[in-house]
């Protein structure tokens, strides 16, 4: 398990890499990454500046990576997410997921992804040819977090 | 206390943090006591259900108690990812 928030750019070659280093057992891996559109809400988008909450943000994500590794059995769980200035097709997100078969690597990846659209402290701000303006939370966001809600 | 703004919250109010003396019981005494105090909170806080609240670092809303809060902070929905 592990989690960076940086500004940097990531290397999932490299990122996968680590995960599997030294290691025979893992059958699977699957990595989610996310890229800044160049539209949003129907309007052109110019960048993007994304803000958080350091410490919290850091604190939010491996609460995530440990509930994934609750849910299913994971060899491995990585999740990197960038802040600051970003442009259109920059690199914002990654999670991945090992795990010895695919099914609970596709799972746990999707489901990270999904707790930390909503639970993680990460908001966005796009130039649009209208200004700025900070993106609102979509309600599929909530849909999406609610589908993995346990009994 | 220590009072934190994010997003808009932040932009709208002009400081990403201050030190606030308060004998607020909730945060929503708080929020209504810096409602009261200047514009520029009352247009933060203007529509509270745009609005979530931690307080010392945990995600609550605005009965809680500040009774032992040393950190509150106020942001909208988050949209990471």
């Amino acid at each position: 398990m592990s989690v960076s928030v940086q500004s940097d750019d990531f290397d999932i070659g490299t990122e996968i890499a680590r995960l599997t280093q030294d290691r025979s057992d893992i059958g699977a891996v699957v990595t989610f990454t996310g890229l800044v559109r160049d539209m949003g809400s129907g309007q052109p988008v110019s960048a993007m500046e994304l803000e958080h909450w350091p410490g919290v943000t850091e604190t939010a994500l491996q609460g995530i990576e440990a509930e994934a590794h609750t849910r299913w059995p994971l060899q491995g769980t990585r999740i990197v997410h960038r802040y600051g200035p970003l442009l259109p097709g920059d690199r914002i997100v990654l999670v991945a997921a090992a795990s010895p078969h695919r099914g609970a690597a596709f799972q746990a990846a999707e489901f990270m992804m999904d707790y930390l659209k909503t639970r993680a402290p990460f908001w966005k701000k796009e130039e649009t040819p209208d200004g700025a303006r900070w993106v609102d939370a979509r309600d599929a966001d909530d849909a999406a977090e609610a589908r993995w809600a346990q009994p | 206390m220590k009072v934190l703004y994010f997003a808009w919250l932040r932009e709208r109010i002009g400081v990403g943090s201050e030190d606030i003396v308060t004998s607020a019981a909730t945060v929503a005494d708080l929020v209504a006591e810096l409602t009261a105090r200047e514009d520029r909170y009352a247009a933060a806080f203007a529509d509270m259900s745009a609005v979530r609240i931690a307080v010392n670092q945990v995600m609550t809303d605005s009965t809680a108690s500040l009774a032992d809060a040393h950190e509150v902070a106020f942001f909208p929905p988050m949209t990471g990812g």
